[in-house]
């Protein structure tokens, strides 16, 4: 194992208590959640309601993650059951694409190919080469930030083809009427969309560390990780979304634009 | 009815668009649009007036009927080929980003220097506008650099869909004066127009649309005869 692991796995077993806030906690960070009520309120914005009603479905839905995830990770619990959570994660991240995206057809097998694809090859990376052991501890969480990465790329990039080829039509079309094949009459539109897509990523990987500690390095700091370890497993996890990011977004961009146009090149209806 | 005679460039045979909605655009149109005229198409506003150069250009394809080039039936047809060899000029000048000389190489990539002086000369327009960035051209320029983008395709048609609505009346004069130039050339135009002067000034031959049904196609003395033109410019 290698060094970084080893500090983790030491990591984990140890500061358990360190990080065991309790009902009470939660209870006391809730209090700001009645804070944002307050202000709604007094600047009559309306989302008292779903403010309240966000804050207790992430707390259900977390606890319910909790609890699955403490049932996964018990020792004598097959690996299996791990990679078929990373399974729905996976469809419910292309269903949710898909729903960003009502009108573009074909989108849930596409759209669950591609991020499945990417996070065969992130996590592929991640275990194949030793960055961390291949358990449920390691194996579920990662995942979880990756597919969570890339369902954001993957809706981007479906959002912006869409937009681009609509707002652009005529522009398409004046190429098209041409005789150019639609490859060429869309390429300049569709290189802006994948550009926009990556391009939060960059920008996201770029500031890390500067303007915010991503949530996997706090979450190893708060868990008693020396820093600097925290800090590697923090690099190789950006680098890997940054690669899964990019993954989703060529790929799904070049299997979804095929079904935008018809075999002679002519650009479908695409209500928005 | 046949429209496939050895003068008819694009025939269209008992041609029905319906769009998803159920809204039918051009209801069992038969036309026969002649080589080496110039063909106006009037109607008002809703009538499938781009709708019918669209199919002619391949942009919209039949619910039902045939429309064909040269005889020949655009299902059978290579549709890049055949919108080379028909050309499209839209309303609003549509010019890609770049330079003038950017937009005349979408249409050619191997034209040479000489060739885009050539192209635009055909159209009026000085040489010194190739290095020019479109968006910095007039509203009669740019529409006339659009014309020339479509001619480096050496089109045996050009639809042209009120390609001088959106200009001033200075313009909308540079670009009508291109239409002898461009039968010069030897090149058929299909071109739609409100303007009732215009299509009498223009027009060989007059087809007149109106809710989606062709209620006149014929010489544009007959039509003023019939006085379709007038009837159009009362709608």
């Amino acid at each position: 194992m290698n060094p970084v692991a080893a500090s983790l796995q030491l990591a984990t077993t140890t500061a358990a208590q360190a990080t065991a806030i309790g009902w009470q906690g939660v209870a006391f960070a809730g209090l700001l959640v009645v804070v944002a009520v307050l202000v709604s309120v007094q600047q009559r914005l309306g989302l008292q309601r779903p403010l309240a009603e966000a804050s207790v479905r992430a707390l259900a839905q977390l606890l319910v993650v909790g609890f699955g995830l403490r049932l996964l990770f018990a020792p004598d619990v097959s690996i299996l059951w791990s990679v078929g959570w990373v399974a729905f994660m996976v469809l419910f991240a292309a269903w949710t694409v898909t729903r960003r995206a009502p009108t573009v057809p074909g989108l849930l097998p596409r759209a669950a190919i591609s991020l499945g694809a990417a996070a065969l090859v992130t996590l592929g990376t991640v275990f194949g080469l030793g960055i961390f052991p291949f358990e449920p501890r390691y194996l579920v969480p990662t995942a979880g930030m990756m597919v969570g990465n890339t369902l954001q790329a993957g809706v981007l990039v479906v959002r912006r083809v869409v937009d681009e080829l609509t707002e652009q039509r005529a522009e398409v079309e004046a190429r098209v009427a041409l005789g150019q094949p639609w490859q060429q009459a869309s390429r300049r539109l569709l290189r802006r969309s994948l550009r926009d897509a990556l391009t939060p990523q960059v920008e996201t990987t770029r500031a890390v560390g500067l303007v915010f500690l991503p949530g996997a390095m706090t979450g190893l700091i708060l868990g008693g990780v020396d820093p600097v370890d925290a800090v590697l497993v923090q690099a190789a996890i950006m680098f890997l979304i940054l690669g899964g990011t990019a993954i989703v977004s060529v790929a799904l961009q070049a299997s979804i634009t095929g079904q935008l146009f018809s075999d002679d090149d002519r650009l479908v209806p695409l209500p928005r | 009815m046949s429209h496939e005679d050895a003068a008819t460039l694009l025939g269209l045979d008992g041609v029905t668009v319906t769009v998803p909605d159920g809204t039918v655009l051009l209801h069992e149109v038969d036309l026969a649009i002649p080589a080496d005229r110039t063909t106006v198409v009037v109607g008002p506003s809703g009538a499938g007036k781009s709708t019918l150069l669209r199919l002619c250009n391949r942009l919209e394809v039949p619910s039902e009927g045939t429309v064909s080039y040269r005889g020949t039936s655009l299902a059978d047809l290579d549709p890049r080929q055949h919108r080379r060899c028909v050309g499209m000029v839209f309303q609003r000048p549509v010019l890609f980003p770049g330079s003038a000389a950017d937009n005349l190489r979408a249409a050619d990539p191997d034209a040479d220097h000489a060739a885009l002086v050539d192209v635009l000369d055909a159209v009026g327009l000085d040489a010194a506008l190739l290095e020019r960035a479109a968006d910095a051209l007039s509203g009669g320029e740019a529409q006339r650099l659009c014309i020339a983008r479509a001619l480096l395709t050496s089109p045996e048609a050009l639809l042209l869909d009120e390609p001088t609505s959106a200009l001033d009346e200075d313009s909308r004069d540079e670009v009508e004066g291109l239409a002898d130039r461009l039968r010069e050339r030897g090149v058929t135009l299909v071109w739609i127009t409100h303007d009732q002067a215009q299509a009498a000034r223009l027009g060989d031959n007059v087809v007149a649309l109106r809710e989606g049904r062709v209620v006149f196609s014929g010489h544009v003395d007959d039509a003023r005869a019939a006085g379709v033109l007038r009837e159009q410019a009362a709608s």
